[in-house]
């Protein structure tokens, strides 16, 4: 590492300041003021406040809404990994493949990354639409009744087929560099020794892409849990009956829409314990125990 | 932590507002398209009408959306002097009193003439205290009705003049509907929770909650897990079992009115202000106006269905001057042209007997358009049936859908989900009774 001795001592400070301000105002800062909000109970106004200790985390606990969020948050993030993360890896080697036309395909299919995560969640809503929609109209003829208004498994469906379609670009991109950074010369010594697709795949492919792939799955997750409230907004806003209200979801809705600020802060303080720990196991276990 | 960015952008967009030599006053509202245009208009005509006050609409998004915002601004201190809350936010205003400021007393500070018998006791009756003083300005009520397609009715051999009076009626007819093919389904609903749940209470004199629906204080505890109650709900999954009723999903119902329109369901209980909309979506046949069916065999139904929609409140921590404009306002709001106009526009209920007389040339060339005042003032209102009055009242609708889908799903009955109903319900009246006390 290049190292830079500095004669003045407020310089590097003063270089550093933008950054440790813009970390300050919007990070540091808010995180601070929802860590000290979930231990107070206030009135909407802000005119009564009252410190209760951890009585906002005791109620969280308690509450079979919130073990029933964690629930649907788990079985979402894992739906939306593995779909987007299969997908784009499917499509990846498939483009790897390609000679010429693998930059018209790569192109293509970056264009849904383009797309904000409301104006996602709006299409598929008119898509899979129960009344409108051209998708429960196709069903219907084949004999399946789609309603994702009234059926817990459906809404969950479409949220998590629009929620991985849209990191599929993402992951598509990453797995392709992924692919042609991995040497030819492996591939062909393999099946020189005999060694069918499927097993050079297996053998080669997916153990050097390794690293990709665990980089991938913790954004992924992230993603999954923390990006993902644009299209649950816009499709299923939490419903049927809870059935597809993640944790994030939650803490704007018991927050923003029903003003119980107390326990929205405390449900976020806890989102941060699991960001802290996501981050941890990327750094310390991943980046280390993975074979470059 | 978001709440924080919001309040400066709100702040930064209230100080771009800046006073001129007239009083100005903000008044942030959640009316979009139409109602929007004619409420910027009714502002623009009381900005016309003197020239010592200034008021200034802007559009803050929906209900919910438009609450926030305001209790974020009145939190940075960027409060606008007049905000537009629906009636389930009704509540948690109460119940900041160094939030607010009355409606009474703001009239009475600033020598406006000001009658309070003037108003029908059906609408103001929802935003007054236990004393009988006014707290916020009703501005847009509506309170749901039935509309049919009477084409639909004829094709099924029905009298398309006659809507169903009664649950029972209306079953034998959806049921008549569907077996002669003339639609494929017999009613759909709007509001779950405000249809379905508080009016089906009221209509039938049941108490939605303890201590007059809440009115009597911040330690009510909901009481809507009662017989009618769970009978109807008993019968909306039957008959949505059945299909003749079809659900149109949470909150308003985003189905409903498609489902009504396109002739798929050949009845819709929907909100009186929908009326302009369905009319103008109905050109493919006849439309029909009716009141909400009742069970014929409860005791003192129909009773009085309640309203819902939005009211005005004055927030506290403004000049006497922007108080005085406020109350100005509040005065030409309640002229009987002014209301006239408004209700006949919106299909909104006129809030002054005044109004409602002025309107009777426009009620006799529009049938249809009294039955959601004819609804309300039915019955004198009994304290089942005056209104409701719950803090977190939005989460509750939220709880109250979400149970009804359990309903529906089948993993609860009726008598079950009603009572999770009033379970959870009842746990953040606690939360928010703690919160305010």
């Amino acid at each position: 590492m290049k190292r830079t001795i500095f004669s003045n001592q407020l310089l590097p400070w003063l270089l550093l300041a933008p950054q440790l301000i813009i970390t300050f105002v919007f990070f540091l800062w808010p995180a601070a003021q929802a860590i000290r909000q979930s231990f107070l109970r206030e009135d909407a106004f802000g005119t009564r406040t009252t410190f209760v200790g951890l009585e906002n985390f005791v109620r969280l606990w308690n509450s079979p809404e919130y073990l029933n969020s964690l629930q649907v948050t788990a079985v979402f993030a894992i739906s939306v990994t593995v779909l987007s993360m299969g997908l784009s890896l499917l499509l990846a080697i498939a483009v790897d493949r390609m000679i010429r036309s693998t930059r018209v395909y790569t192109t293509l299919l970056v264009w849904p990354y383009a797309v904000a995560p409301a104006v996602a969640g709006i299409l598929w809503w008119f898509i899979f639409n129960p009344t409108i929609g051209i998708m429960p109209y196709l069903l219907g003829g084949l004999g399946y009744d789609w309603n994702h208004i009234q059926s817990k498994s459906d809404a969950m469906t479409l949220v998590v087929i629009a929620s991985a379609w849209k990191q599929i670009s993402y992951n598509f991109l990453f797995f392709l560099a992924g692919l042609q950074a991995i040497p030819a010369s492996l591939r062909e010594a393999a099946a020189i020794d005999g060694a069918g697709p499927v097993r050079r795949f297996f053998d080669i492919t997916f153990p050097l892409l390794s690293p990709t792939t665990f980089f991938l799955l913790v954004v992924n997750i992230v993603y999954a849990m923390f990006d993902t409230f644009g299209v649950i907004d816009a499709t299923t806003e939490g419903g049927p009956a809870q059935a597809t209200n993640i944790m994030v979801y939650k803490v704007y809705f018991d927050g923003f829409v029903g003003q119980n600020l107390g326990s929205s802060a405390a449900q976020s303080v806890v989102l941060m314990a699991l960001v802290l720990v996501l981050t941890v196991i990327q750094f310390r276990y991943v980046e280390k125990k993975v074979a470059y | 932590m978001i709440r924080y960015s919001t309040a400066s952008v709100v702040a930064l967009v209230a100080s771009l507002g800046a006073a001129q030599a007239e009083t100005n006053i903000d008044w942030w509202h959640a009316m979009g398209g139409e109602l929007g245009a004619k409420l910027e208009e009714i502002a623009q005509g009381f900005n016309d009408s003197q020239d010592e006050y200034r008021v200034t609409p802007s559009y803050k998004g929906t209900y919910p959306e438009t609450m926030t915002a305001a209790i974020a601004a009145f939190r940075a201190n960027q409060q606008p002097a007049i905000v537009q809350v629906f009636e389930v936010g009704t509540g948690t205003m109460m119940a900041a009193d160094g939030a607010i400021v009355p409606v009474h007393q703001l009239m009475a500070d600033h020598g406006q003439d000001f009658d309070a018998a003037a108003f029908l006791p059906s609408v103001v009756g929802y935003y007054t205290d236990g004393d009988g003083n006014m707290l916020s300005m009703p501005f847009n009520s509506s309170t749901p009705i039935l509309y049919y397609n009477k084409t639909v009715f004829e094709a099924a051999g029905l009298d398309p003049e006659t809507p169903p009076t009664t649950w029972a009626e209306l079953e034998q007819f959806s049921n008549q509907i569907k077996e002669s093919g003339a639609a494929s389904c017999g009613f759909t609903t709007q509001w779950i929770s405000w249809i379905q749940t508080e009016n089906l209470s009221a209509w039938h004199n049941q108490p939605i909650g303890t201590l007059e629906n809440g009115f009597g204080g911040l330690d009510s505890r909901l009481s809507l897990n009662g017989p009618v109650q769970v009978k109807h709900w008993e019968n909306l999954k039957r008959w949505s079992d059945e299909g003749i009723f079809k659900y149109g999903g949470p909150v308003g119902a985003d189905n409903a009115a498609p489902m009504f329109y396109s002739q798929e369901c050949a009845m819709m209980m929907g909100s009186s202000a929908s009326r302009a909309g369905v009319i103008a979506n109905s050109s493919a046949y006849e439309l029909g106006f009716g009141m909400l069916p009742y069970y014929d065999d409860v005791e003192g139904a129909p009773q009085n269905s309640i309203i819902g929609g939005a009211s005005l409140w004055v927030l506290s921590g403004k000049s006497d001057e922007e108080y005085a404009a406020a109350a100005a306002l509040f005065d030409y709001l309640t002229q009987p042209e002014v209301q006239a106009d408004w209700a006949s526009f919106t299909g909104y209920l006129p809030i002054t007997q005044a109004a409602y007389d002025a309107m009777e040339s426009f009620h006799a060339e529009n049938p249809g358009a009294d039955t959601g005042i004819r609804q309300i003032t039915l019955n004198e209102p009994t304290e089942n049936s005056k209104g409701l009055r719950f803090g977190s009242y939005v989460q509750i609708r939220g709880v109250i859908d979400e149970e009804f889908e359990q309903l529906l799903s089948g993993s609860k009955d009726a008598q079950g989900a009603l009572d999770a109903v009033v379970a959870r319900g009842d746990d953040l009246l606690e939360q928010f009774q703690a919160q305010n006390q």
